[in-house]
């Protein structure tokens, strides 16, 4: 186990240096954190009723979150994948970066499921055994089980990966392999399920229709990857670990298409249901033009529309693609933003709109609805934040374990020089 | 940021403040939230009372779902709740737990021709029912009022017919004829209005309701008398339920509920209209307080025109089974394939 313990040591030692810049986007995202622990604590004493949700609407922007955030966590198959079905050397290198941000997605649909529920004390109803559960038919049920699943799988991944590494030890192919490819497949089925869970609602017209699985998965595969390319620049930028420029080249391939594929389904789903025009339209019709006067997310579809073309046509364009200074990172932020607003509160909030007597109520968020919403993603950072440099030190071998002798010989003979300067380990 | 922040506090407080008080003047002092007390910095309302609350709360959050109760588990909650409602609301409270009777099922007819949007149904429900009466207001029914459009002259050529002068796709810019969208917020001097006609809605107690199988953790279900019920203590307020009901008949406890004491009705049962607590779902039981004892609902009772009935659908004699024999019926929504248990009927 002494190794283990050293592991944990080393590696909170490595992440508590850095430099000033490192501090100040700590202390940013902390801020944020407590802030929204302020605002849990007035949800959770007085009710929901400090949100705007109503029976109207009584979903919004949490379950907006919910929604995109299970979709980032999907992505990180994008990375996994070609590693290892595909036998991409660059991507394998970097593939533990990915599960991290699996985790840490993961970690954020949990504290938005937690603000999303009215009786955040009595989720242990929903423990198996304990509680009960109403397995297989309610689709939230699915749902955690897959969730759950899912962070223990990438949560293992990762760490077995990084400790082997931290050791200087292979991988066992034998017990690492199978999980990388059931985490492939559970990553698929945690997006489907998400998708089944809103999909399966007759009494919600916007939702019930066979495409939104598909849509979910292909827009997960557009903003997830964006995020990942984000994350994978900024690493380049600040860290000493470089990523090879194929790896992100494959990534951006793959949000191209899949933003190609987003937007074709959005396409056939505004036909579809603009041309016949039914009263089951009239969420759509909503969202898109509003309705009676209510107009409150016209301007935020319209503003996803166009970013998820600009976004579609630098991708496209193989000089702009392969800017890595300014378009690449560009197109990325317009498909994460496009991406969040159309799955996000454009998704969510209009099913509701009408309800299903034909009643016609806008929503927009409260503040304490913001704050929390902002600190779950600000929580959700910090924890990738820390994750990815402890990593990132294992990967570039400044994280390593020496055994005892190693240590004494060092210490023993004046002679060994420090492996590395602080101004290194900052960095 | 700190600016919408603050708005929002003055916002929540002001609504919390007269609650505080009334709840103050209605307890007196009797079952204060320990909350409440520690606000007002009286010690000495902390009395003995609070304990026992706080005693019921722990017990009640450790109980198991109503259903998977032992009949000793299910009498010992009853009688604390009665114990906990008595004390809190200062009158004796019977908490029932009568199961469903054997060769019942519970159906309701509703005679839309009849019906003018008084919505006494609506208040005598929430009476009954004890509802919270504002901050959440919630109501179970809901009236709709519908408008009758006109077929206007003015309006015969307006429309899609395009310039070519070959009409390509109807003309109806307007709507024409019954507008199907509802309005229950109306509140007319007198009813009914002229131009419009109102449509009662509430559960349907669905005999395969989507709420029920949505629920991820068997909180709400069926009654073997047909009743779509909750166990409140057991709902952890997750709202599938209501994104679900198609017929937009489930209501949240978004805020802790608030019921006057004497406004409190105590003739309560476990599975209806005993007091909720907040982030809880909630809806219409059809009375089962009262029908399982042989009453007929809330509603039923309070309907001036006599547009509401209801019975036993196992018994061919019972009113409704005629009426479904005899009357022009039809279920709402009736594609969805949720085989309401409430029907609408004409002369
Ligand atoms: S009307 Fe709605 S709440 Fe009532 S049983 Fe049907 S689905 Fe459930
Ligand atoms: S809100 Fe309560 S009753 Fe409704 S689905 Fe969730 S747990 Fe079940």
């Amino acid at each position: 186990m002494k190794p283990l313990i050293r592991f944990a040591l080393d590696s909170s030692m490595y992440v508590a240096r850095g430099s000033a810049i490192f501090y100040g986007w700590i202390i940013f995202l902390g801020f944020l954190s407590f802030l929204m622990l302020l605002g849990a604590y007035e949800q959770f004493t007085k009710g929901m009723i400090v949100t705007n949700y109503n029976d109207q609407v009584s979903w919004g922007l949490y379950e907006a979150q919910f929604v995109f955030l299970v979709g980032v966590a999907a992505a990180a198959v994008t990375v996994v994948f070609p590693s290892y079905v595909y036998h991409h050397k660059k991507m394998k290198e970097i593939v533990v970066l990915g599960e991290l941000l699996a985790v840490s997605a993961v970690c954020m649909v949990m504290i938005f499921i937690m603000f999303h529920m009215g009786r955040p004390d009595r989720l242990w109803h929903l423990i198996p055994v304990i509680g009960i559960f109403n397995w297989p038919h309610s689709m939230l049920t699915w749902d955690v089980v897959v969730l759950n699943g899912y962070l223990g799988l990438n949560a293992v991944c990762a760490f077995y990966y990084l400790y082997m590494k931290y050791t200087g030890r292979e991988v066992n192919k034998l017990f690492y392999m199978p999980l990388v490819y059931i985490s492939i497949v559970w990553a698929l089925s945690i997006h489907t399920v998400t998708a089944f869970l809103l999909n399966t609602m007759p009494a919600r017209p916007m939702w019930f229709h066979s495409s939104l699985p598909i849509k979910f998965i292909a827009t997960a595969f557009a903003a997830g990857p964006s995020m990942i390319i984000l994350s994978f620049l900024v690493i380049n930028k600040f860290t000493k670990l470089k990523i090879a420029d194929e790896a992100i080249e494959t990534l951006a391939q793959i949000v191209t298409w899949c933003l190609g594929i987003t937007i074709f389904l959005g396409l056939s789903e505004v036909v579809t249901e603009l041309y016949p025009s039914t009263e089951h339209s009239f969420s759509l019709q909503y969202l898109i033009f509003g309705k009676h006067g209510l107009t409150g997310l016209v301007v935020w579809y319209w503003s996803a529309v166009v970013l998820l073309l600009a976004a579609f046509f630098m991708l496209l364009t193989p000089s702009l693609r392969k800017n890595h200074k300014l378009w690449l990172p560009l197109a990325c932020v317009f498909t994460f933003a496009g991406v969040w607003i159309d799955k996000g509160m454009g998704l969510v909030v209009p099913a509701f709109i009408p309800s299903p007597i034909g009643e016609l109520s806008e929503y927009t968020p409260s503040a304490i609805e913001i704050v929390n919403t902002l600190g779950g993603w600000a929580t959700g950072l910090l924890i990738f934040t820390v994750l990815a440099k402890g990593a990132i030190g294992v990967l570039l071998g400044e994280v390593k374990y020496r055994a005892a002798t190693d240590l004494a010989s060092e210490f023993s003979s004046e002679w060994q020089p420090v492996v590395h300067s602080s101004e290194e380990i900052r960095k | 940021m700190s600016e919408p922040r603050d708005k929002d506090e003055k916002k929540k407080d002001a609504p919390l403040k007269p609650d505080e008080t009334s709840r103050r003047e209605f307890l007196g002092g009797a079952g204060l939230s320990v909350t409440a007390a520690a606000l007002s910095g009286a010690g000495a309302l902390l009395s003995g009372s609070d304990e026992a609350e706080a005693k019921a709360t722990w017990g009640e959050w450790f109980q198991k779902n109503y259903r998977l109760m032992t009949e000793d588990e299910k009498r010992e909650a009853v009688l604390r709740l009665e114990k906990r409602y008595t004390e809190e609301f200062g009158k004796k409270t019977t908490v029932d737990s009568a199961p469903a009777q054997e060769g019942v099922l519970f159906g309701y007819a509703l005679n839309i021709q009849k019906c003018i949007g008084c919505r006494r149904c609506v208040y005598a429900c929430v009476k009954e029912n004890n509802q919270s009466r504002d901050n959440p207001e919630i109501q179970w029914i809901r009236v709709l009022k519908m408008e009758k459009g006109n077929f206007l002259a003015e309006n015969m050529d307006k429309g899609y017919p395009d310039p070519a002068g070959i009409q390509v796709g109807g003309n109806a810019y307007q709507n024409s004829g019954v507008v199907l969208e509802g309005e229950h917020y109306y509140e007319p001097a007198e009813v009914p209005e002229k131009g419009h006609f109102y449509f009662p809605m509430q559960c349907m107690q669905c005999e395969k309701p989507p709420c029920v199988k949505v629920c991820p953790v068997r909180t709400t279900y069926r009654d073997p008398d047909g009743i779509v019920v909750i166990d409140y203590n057991w709902c952890i307020g997750c709202r599938m339920c209501i994104a679900a009901c198609p017929y937009w008949a489930r209501r949240f406890n978004w805020g802790e509920p608030n019921l006057p004491a004497e406004e409190m009705n105590p003739v309560t049962h476990y599975l209806g209209n005993r007091p909720r607590m907040k982030g809880v779902a909630e809806k219409c039981t059809f009375c089962l307080q009262r029908t399982r004892q042989g009453r007929y609902t809330a509603c039923v009772e309070v309907c001036p025109v006599g547009a509401r009935k209801f019975g036993n659908l196992l018994d061919p004699n019972s009113e409704v089974r005629k009426i479904l024999d005899k009357k022009k019926v039809f279920r709402l929504k009736a594609e969805l394939n949720t085989y309401p248990k409430f029907f609408y009927f004409m002369d």
